[in-house]
Order: structure tokens, then sequence, then C-alpha cells
């Protein structure tokens, strides 16, 4: 499964670790939130990086005391029709302020790139190569945006303000 | 009428080239049709049992006269020349094509029409009273929230895949004709102390399997914190809704078991969050959007005309003006409904030559604007006293001036069996035979207001819960039976019907509401008493008794 990070394909250096999966003394791990909330001294005193899997129906409170430890978080959409974890994502860019990785991992389909980039995801583990590979030129798709989210995109209803105030000026 | 400006065109546009893609890889088998599945139910396309069925929105229901051409167009050129107005001021094609569908879109987008979220698990369609901006004694004009949330709700990144479908309506005024109270959020818009808009919130309304009038979940949320409160309300919603039975997922579910305080205290919770984010709306922003509704100049024009007095005259003029002409808050003014209910014809269906000839009727007599209604009927709401009685002439010229608005033959129904596939039981064919039993005009006047609304399964499309006469079809044994209700209502005194006896077969519904209809003249105190208020003052029991005693 590719894995985009940053609007292009890229190797994925972690390892992901099941809840009874013996540890790998080095390399990058992504770990199960139940296991990681167990074991999370030991794994963080490691060599190599530690991100976690978070669930879409774990209150993500319980992730907020490690998010300036972990090196990436997973967030996973079991279908893509199930949008639990967008709302687990804008909470961790704009109330908790995470600023580190924030990966979109299960049924990812390029149809999801421009909602998920909204709503703070910045890596993606693309179901089909075609869609991963359509990345660049599927997230520019839509150039109009409604609402205000963390990731900064100016809405219409600003857009319009600016224009106003623009003509205002000229005029 | 609300104008698109460049910004809301490109959003048009970009969605309908992303839609072209979806359709391209579906045909090319790069997309499985459980894939494609969400996604073209995202933009309104069923697979009904015939065909495609393409839903396109009319958000509040105000059309331009251009944009009902366009409709007619869509009609006539990619389906069979007839489209199908829905409660929730859609209208339905039925027999598109799927490689065409990009196509006709595309050509909707070019009046500034779409078909975003009019189905899947997302926010459908913002609907509001068809008579926004021009009843007497409302509030201020509802649209311009509806389209500053129809905005907010459109393509939102983080509430496209709710646990189920998401429905908002706004009313301004005390009488409600957007059915606010059997919708996930209903809102009113209402001043303050201090004289400043803001809305009484209500959540949970709903018809389907488990119907639930919708409770008031904050009696005031101030105009600039509406979006941040229906956002709290979302995200409660999209994070603790139900995802493992499809009929347990509404909003109404999660608000009845969590109890409408303990929900009220997670949305209060998640709203202290964000209520002073960039959600809030300032002044500015408002007047912005209420600049870009543009409103006819009226004339100064007597009350009393002398075209109406002498029409008056004609009986069929008369009978026609008492049903489809309502007071405007202009002095000269009517606000003109169109029944789309003929005898004998499926409910709610207009024709491509009628869409186009009532476009041109806007155009000369309604400053260009019509509006749809939840009731599946349109309405001309500009219209000059002085022109009712030409505008009649060439309304009833094209067979769209039955004077049965709001009477028993102006049924709302959904399409039933003859189309859905989730159906169990015909609706239309019970609706036709229906206005043939009370065809006769001076019959459906003495019975007075009387609304029939017949659902074709539990889904309840046709809001069967809230008809003041409710049919509902279910299957028993491969057969079609029909159950009853009376006494619901979807106004601002919203209640569900109750049952008044075993479900019925297909042949005798008609002969069981005659009964029921009987029972009522009867049992009414005199003739003012409506139907609804004989059953609130006696119950089901006399009814029962009545129609049931010989059966």
């Amino acid at each position: 499964m590719p894995l985009v990070n940053g609007g292009k394909i890229v190797d994925d250096s972690f390892v992901k670790l099941a809840v009874d999966t013996p540890l790998p003394e080095a390399g990058d791990i992504l770990v199960p939130a139940e296991r990681f909330v167990g074991e999370a001294e030991a794994l963080l005193k490691r060599a190599g990086k530690v991100g976690v899997i978070w669930p879409n129906n774990r209150d993500i409170d319980g992730l907020v005391p490690y998010l300036g430890k972990v090196a990436t978080v997973a967030l996973v959409f079991p279908t893509f029709r199930d949008g639990r974890a967008y709302s687990q994502a804008r909470l961790l860019r704009e109330r908790y302020n995470y600023r580190g990785d924030l990966r979109a991992t299960g049924q990812i389909l390029r149809d999801q790139f421009v909602f998920m980039l909204r709503a703070g995801f910045d890596s993606f583990e693309v179901k089909k190569q075609a869609d991963a590979e359509a990345f660049m030129q599927t997230a520019k798709r839509y150039s109009v945006f409604y609402q205000p989210t963390g990731d900064g995109r100016i809405t219409a209803l600003h857009r319009r303000m600016q224009l106003r105030h623009s003509e205002g000026v000229g005029t | 009428m609300y104008a698109y400006d460049e910004i809301d065109r490109t959003l048009v546009n970009e969605r309908v080239s992303e839609f072209r893609d979806q359709v391209k890889r579906r045909l090319s088998g790069e997309l499985t049709e459980d894939e494609f599945k969400i996604l073209r139910l995202q933009n309104g396309v069923y697979l009904q049992l015939h065909a495609y069925m393409f839903r396109v929105a009319i958000p509040y229901g105000t059309l331009a006269s251009n944009q009902l051409r366009a409709l007619a167009h869509v009609a006539r050129k990619y389906d069979r020349g007839y489209g199908h107005f829905t409660t929730r001021q859609n209208i339905q094609f039925n027999w598109i094509k799927l490689a065409e569908l990009p196509d006709a879109l595309a050509d909707l987008a070019e009046v500034g029409i779409h078909a975003m979220q009019t189905s899947g698990n997302n926010m459908r369609n913002v609907t509001s009273d068809q008579w926004a901006g021009v009843a007497p004694g409302e509030i201020e004009d509802p649209r311009i929230w509806s389209e500053l949330i129809r905005q907010h709700t459109t393509l939102h990144p983080e509430f496209s895949f709710l646990p189920r479908k998401f429905k908002i309506a706004i009313t301004a005024s005390d009488h409600d004709r957007a059915a606010i109270k059997i919708h996930d959020i209903g809102l009113k818009l209402i001043k303050n102390e201090k004289g400043e808009t803001g809305f009484e919130v209500l959540v949970g309304g709903g018809l389907g399997r488990t119907p639930f009038i919708g409770k008031t979940i904050k009696h005031f949320v101030h105009g600039r914190d509406i979006l941040s409160y229906i956002e709290a309300i979302l995200r409660v919603y999209n994070q603790y809704g139900r995802r493992d039975n499809i009929y347990k997922a509404r909003i109404k579910i999660l608000v009845h078991e969590l109890g409408i305080e303990k929900f009220s205290r997670e949305v209060e919770d998640e709203w202290q969050h964000i209520r002073n984010s960039s959600l809030q709306i300032d002044d500015e922003v408002i007047e912005d959007i209420r600049s870009r509704f543009t409103y006819p100049n009226y004339e100064k024009l007597p009350h009393m005309p002398d075209e109406l007095r002498q029409a008056a005259a004609d009986a069929d003029f008369e009978a026609w003006r008492k049903n489809s002409v309502s007071p405007h808050k202009v002095q000269g003014y009517s606000i003109v409904t169109i029944s789309l209910k003929p005898i004998g014809a499926p409910p709610g269906d207009a024709t491509a030559e009628q869409m186009d000839a009532l476009a041109d009727l806007a155009d000369k007599y309604s400053f260009g604007e019509i509006r749809v209604g939840h009731e599946q009927n349109l309405v001309l709401p500009h219209v000059a006293k002085r022109d009712l009685p030409a505008l009649w002439k060439a309304l009833d010229k094209l067979g769209l001036a039955t004077p049965n608005v709001n009477l028993i033959t102006d049924i709302i129904a959904c399409p039933g069996l003859d189309y859905c596939s989730l159906a169990n039981a015909r609706s239309i064919p019970i609706a036709q035979e229906l206005t043939r039993r009370f065809a006769n005009h001076e019959l459906a006047n003495l019975i007075g207001r009387l609304h029939i609304n017949i659902s074709g399964c539990i889904n309840a499309c046709g809001h069967h819960h809230v008809g003041h006469i409710g049919i509902l079809g279910v299957e028993k044994n491969g057969e079609e039976v029909y159950q009853i209700t009376i006494g619901g209502r979807a106004d601002e005194g919203a209640a569900l019907g109750n049952l008044i006896g075993p479900g019925v077969k297909f042949d005798e519904v008609a002969d069981v509401i005659e009964d029921v209809v009987e029972a009522y003249l009867a049992l009414r105190e005199r003739p003012e008493e409506l139907f609804i208020d004989t059953v609130k003052r006696l119950g089901v029991e006399p009814f029962k008794e009545r129609v049931y005693a010989t059966r």
C-alpha cells in the first residue's frame, strides 16, 4: 500500500506492530493505542521513532499527554464511509495543537484527499496505486472552501470580504 | 433571489469535474460498485428499480426562472420529459443514464444549480419556508441564514461521512411551513429582548422507523454563533452517533438514548471550545450575503384592483383564488400556490413543458421567481393582484389551476413501489385513486383543510406520521397492506398520528379513507372545525368505531 507524504509517494519507514508482536530492537514502529498506552515508557526509550495507531472509537483525550513524544499519529478509517477520524484529526490539530505527522489509514481513496488535507492529515496510506499517483492533481481539485478549519485555507466568506475591501480602496 | 458569485460558481464547477472523474473511474472499472455507491450518493444519484434516479437540490426552495428552464431542459434532454418535486425542496429525475449524468450536472451548473449532498450520509439540502421573504409577519427573511448554512454545510471536511443523513430546516414565521420539528436540526428565527436576531434550536426530530418530534436544545442562540452551535451538535453526533445499525444511526436516536439534558450538555461543552473561533459570523459577512439577495421593486398598488373585483363573478376563478392565493406582505400583491396535484395524476410531477411555461409566467407575473414547498407544490411569490385573473387563465390552460391547495386531494406521496427499490408498497396509485374519489370540488371544499400523506415503506419519505391522515404501505405475506393513522401534523403543533385500526388491503384503502372522512363530517361540531381539530377533541376511538364497525 503506497504511502503519500508531502504530496509524493515515499517509503514507509514504520513497521506496524500487533498487540503481541515482539518488540524489534531498532527501527521505526507504529503501535496500537492499547499497547502504546500500556508500554509507553519502554517504547519511547528505545532507539527508532514511535508512532501510535489510534482507533476512531477511542477518546482522543487519552492521547493528549503523549503528543509531544510520538513521531506520528495514525488515525483509522475502517471504511471510507466512517468519518469519525475527521473529527479526531481536527481536535488534534486545532484544539491540542499537535504539529507532528498525522497519518490517514484504512480505506483511503483519492476522493477523500481534500477533506483529509483540510482536517489536518499530512500522510496517507492509499489503497490504490493509481490514487496515490494522482495525489497532487486531486489535492488541487478544489480552490474554494466554505468552512474555516485549522489548515488555514481562506474561506469563501473571507475572500469575499477581501475582494470587497480591495474594491473599496480602488474607488 | 440569491445570485451566485464567481466563488460559488467555481466550487460548483469543481464539483462537477470531480464527479465526472468518479463516473469515468466507475465506467472503466477502476472503482467497484461498492466504492462508487458512496460517491454517487454524495451527489444525489440513486439506483432505483428501473434506472438511476437523480436528485437535484433547490436550496430553501427558491428558483429563478432560468433555473426552472434548466430543470425543464434536463427533463427533456436526459430524462423522459418530466420531473418530480419532493418533500424536501428537491427535484428528482427517474430515468437518467449514468454516462450522461456529468453533462446534465454541467448544464445545471451553468445556472448555479447542483446536486451536492442530496443523498448520502451528509448534511442535506437546507430547507426553508416557501413563503420566505414575502409572508406577512415574518421576523426576517430566513433565506439569508439558510444560504449561510448552505455554504457552511457544503463539502464540509469533517461532516461529509456522518453516521446517517442530516437535515436542517429553518422558519421565521409563527406558522411553520418548513416542518422544522421533524428535522435533525430545526431552527426557528426569533428576536431576543434586545431585538437581536437568533434562533431557537431544536434537535432530534425525524420520521422513518422510529419517529420523534424535535426537542428544544437551546432557547436562544445568537445569530453570530449559529454556525459554531451547529458545528458543536454535529461534532458530538459524528463521534457518538451509532454506526452499527442503520435504523439507529440518526441523531434522534442518540438524543433519545442520551436524553436531551445529557446531549445538550455534551453540545454545550463542545460549543464553549469553538464559539469564539473563526466560526463566529460578523455583521459584515451577514450583510454581504444579504446584499446578494435581490428583492422586487414592488409598485404601489391598490388592495382591491378592478380586475379582481370583476373576476369575482366567475365561480371557477373564485374557487381557485380561495384555495391558491394567500396574503403578501406588500399591499396589492399575493402569494400564489400552484397545485401539482391534478386529479388522477402522481403528486408533485411537472412536465418539461409545464416548467418552461411556468418560468415564462414567473417572468411575466412574479419578477422571475418561483418557489418549491415541502407539500410538493410550486409557488409564484410576488403576483400583483390585478394579474390574478390573467394568471389563472394561463395556469388553467397548462393544467396547473386545480383548485385544491390544502384540500383532501392535495396529497403528499413518495414515489413508492412504482419507482423506488426500498418501497414495499405502491403510493402513487393510492394517491391517484383518492383524488378521483374526492374529485368533486364542492365535496372537497365542504371537507376543508385536510392533509393526506402516503409513504410506500417505513422510511417515511411521504411523511405519513405527520399527515392529518397518514397512509403507510407495508408488505405482509407477499401482499401490500396499508396502515392508517389520523391526527398527525407537521406544523408548529407537530404531532405523530395514531393508528385507527388493523391494516387494510390495497383495494380497500380509498373506501376506508372515505369512511374516515364521513365519520369526520358527522362528528365535527361545526363546519369550521377542521378534521385535525375534531381528531384532537375526540381522539381516535369514535373514528375507529365508525370505520371498523362494518369491517
